[in-house]
């Protein structure tokens, strides 16, 4: 009973805004009717709406999915540095980073679900009722990583907001545990989802051992950057205090990141490019072309780009600390890893296919709306599940506002 | 209490009224079955006897046409293995087209088990030179050969590891097989296989009536639908029954051989003993059951 009215005095909160809050709900609704009709068509017709192939039988989905597992990571890996560093609100971060891996996590599953030939089919991958082919398929360890974390995830920052509305202590032996095994959780679900392309030797381009390291340091590099500027929302718009100091660090632990990926990219291209071999035709494909074939060139390169900008802003101190460069080198390292992730990850690996043919793959606009319709799916939750934490954490909204009927916040 | 008992009347009503309307809808109940099954190997003879049943009245009320769903097994002490000869074929393609009519593959959207690959004599098996596309007036082009690409049937499949539902398995007699109602288009195994063996129904597939193959088995060329993986089965629905698969037959230079590993005096046997064989990617260490040679 208890928790039935903390869930309906929650829901209630996502019914009052301002009108920016209104506006931008209408925006995503609007949005994700649009992104609708395109994934329609799909369950319609079949993936035969996408232009995926069976020579590129992975591509934007699957892609996405990749980006988004390293947004969920990296949002928890944020409790590292704040409990060395002893940031003052380590609660909040907990809450906000588990709020924003919680919806990343439901959007990755949202992307494995539009990919899958026959959805419905989907309890096929229960076990008990479906057959789970668990230890030996990489896939059904993901399932597995990506469920607990999920539930952990859930169960943590519900039991914290919770614990905040009705004005209790939350039991530390409760939530330490629970948040300490996050964090391996986050490297896991990480690390498995690389593991999942590594396993197969017959892609060349994914048959590196750099494979999971990269995806570590690029989701590190990347993953914090909403946080920092959530942060920043947050420290304008309600009582949330974080020191310039403990944003600055965010940025410097994203450098070290980032430099670590820049280095594992080189250590990657002269492998490739010094040795010679045939092999060199994947990252040929991605970096200059083959032949005629230079659709993902433009990809590539607005990623390497994007990302050396961002590098260079986060590591000059100047361009760090002023809030503007921040921001911009914020947005750029995101976009950078989103565009790896999405296209540059992906297409190289079936491009030319196991038989050397070249099918040329970009995505089609039923997979441009559907992954849209996912997107802004996840920013609605998102916003949703923040406007609870907010109300319940900045604003005071408790249990004696639910039985005063005290106004809620805007 | 009174508002609280009139809600809780008013919820058992409504489910009430919804089990009942779903019960004797149970004409659909067929639909209903097959969104249930379970996978093939853990059904029961009786449970695969009446989806076998089931199945050939779909079909005929589908096609109006006598079909034959065959669940027969693999026939003991018996290990399907292929060679084909790359000094004669010619890339004519007819096993290609052969294999289409025979295991009912969609023509629109077009999916082929075969894919025959011209190369440079010169450069040898090489794929990143190959062409797929080839189209010329006559074959064989000079300077060139044909190695044509279908299911390895490997002894190591990964394609049957990384399935995370196991809805394909390879069965005693060697053969990798998928259950079509039990995929869920994950598309993972197309990712592991690095022969392009497995194709995926993109669409719904497509077979004109009157070219409908009637001599089906569950685990081969029944029709298939939207959203599953499909693959070369050696034609499973020929072999079991002591015929060539479909591509064996038709070849009109003899370039492809099958038999028995297992049996000491078949065809193929004398071939991995007398002929210098070898198999794709052998790096990889899939094993393919599926040698090629140059015989002349």
């Amino acid at each position: 009973m208890n928790f039935i009215r903390f869930m309906t005095g929650s829901i209630r909160i996502i019914f009052h805004g301002s009108k920016i809050y209104y506006a931008w709900l209408i925006l995503l609704l609007l949005l994700i009717l649009w992104g609708g009709s395109g994934y329609l068509g799909q369950i319609t017709h079949g993936l035969i709406r996408t232009n995926m192939r069976d020579s590129v039988s992975w591509a934007f989905y699957i892609g996405n999915f990749t980006f988004l597992v390293g947004v969920a990571a990296a949002a928890v890996m944020l409790v590292i540095p704040a409990y060395i560093y002893d940031w003052k609100p380590i609660k909040e971060i907990v809450i906000f980073g588990e709020l924003l891996a919680v919806c990343a996590v439901i959007m990755c599953l949202a992307f494995i679900i539009v990919d899958l030939g026959n959805p419905l089919r989907f309890w096929h991958m229960l076990p008990l009722i479906g057959i789970l082919n668990f230890p030996y398929s990489m896939l059904s360890w993901d399932f597995f990583v990506l469920s607990v974390y999920l539930l952990i995830n859930l169960y943590v920052v519900t039991y914290l907001l919770y614990c905040i509305f009705y004005k209790k202590d939350y039991k530390k032996s409760v939530v330490l545990p629970l948040v300490l095994i996050s964090i391996p959780m986050a490297v896991a679900i990480h690390t498995t989802t690389a593991f999942l392309y590594n396993a197969l030797p017959g892609r060349i381009f994914w048959n590196s051992a750099l494979l999971a390291p990269r995806f570590l340091a690029s989701a590190f590099c990347s993953g914090p950057a909403i946080l920092l500027i959530l942060f920043q929302i947050l420290r304008k718009t309600t009582k949330f205090e974080i020191k310039d100091e403990a944003i600055w660090t965010i940025a410097e632990l994203m450098v070290y990141a980032m430099f670590i990926y820049l280095f594992f990219t080189i250590a990657e291209l002269f492998k490739e490019f010094y040795s010679g071999t045939e092999h060199i035709l994947y990252w040929k494909y991605l970096l200059f072309g083959i032949g005629d074939h230079k659709e993902i060139v433009p990809y590539s390169w607005s990623s390497i780009i994007m990302g050396c900008i961002a590098f260079i802003l986060f590591l000059i101190p100047k361009t760090r600390k002023n809030f503007l460069t921040l921001n911009i080198g914020a947005v750029l390292i995101y976009g950078s890893v989103y565009v790896e992730k999405g296209i540059a990850l992906i297409i190289p690996a079936f491009t030319p296919d196991v038989l050397g043919q070249i099918y040329v793959y970009t995505p089609s606009w039923t997979e441009i709306k559907t992954a849209v319709m996912v997107f802004s799916l996840g920013f609605l939750l998102f916003t949703f599940l923040s406007k609870i934490a907010i109300a319940i954490v900045f604003d005071d909204y408790n249990i004696d506002s639910l039985d005063k009927k005290m106004r809620l916040p805007k | 209490m009174k508002k609280e008992n009139s809600r809780r009347s008013f919820i058992k009503n409504i489910s009430l009224a919804t089990f009942s309307a779903l019960a004797l809808s149970g004409c659909n109940m067929e639909i209903f079955d097959e969104f249930l099954q379970k996978n093939f190997r853990t059904l029961s003879k009786k449970e695969k006897d009446k989806i076998i049943k089931n199945l050939e009245i779909k079909y005929k009320e589908k096609y109006g046409k006598e079909f034959h769903v065959s669940v027969k097994p693999a026939i003991d002490r018996t290990l399907f293995g292929y060679a084909l000869d790359l000094s004669k074929c010619v890339g004519c393609r007819r096993c290609v087209y052969a294999c289409v009519k025979e295991n009912n593959l969609s023509r629109n959207p077009q999916i082929h088990y075969i894919e025959v690959l011209q190369m440079d004599k010169e450069k040898g098996i090489d794929f990143a030179d190959s062409d797929a596309q080839y189209n010329p007036e006559k074959v064989p082009e000079k300077g060139h050969f044909y190695l044509p690409v279908q299911c390895q049937q490997c002894r190591n499949p990964q394609c049957v590891t990384v399935c995370p539902v196991k809805a394909t398995w390879q069965e005693p007699d060697g053969i990798v097989v998928v259950d079509y109602n039990w995929c869920i288009g994950c598309r993972y195994c197309m990712a592991a296989c690095p022969y392009g063996a497995r194709h995926f129904n993109w669409g719904k597939p497509y077979v004109p009536v009157e070219e409908l193959n009637t001599e089906l088995h569950f685990l081969g060329n029944r029709p298939r639908m939207k959203g599953v993986v499909e693959k070369c089965t050696f034609c499973i629905q020929r072999v079991r029954e002591g015929k060539y698969p479909a591509c064996v037959e038709i070849c009109p230079v003899g370039a492809r051989k099958f038999g028995n590993l297992l049996d000491p005096e078949s065809e193929i046997r004398y071939i991995l003993e007398n002929k210098r064989v070898l198999v794709l990617k052998q790096e990889l260490n899939f094993q393919p059951k599926f040698y090629y040679f140059f015989g002349n």
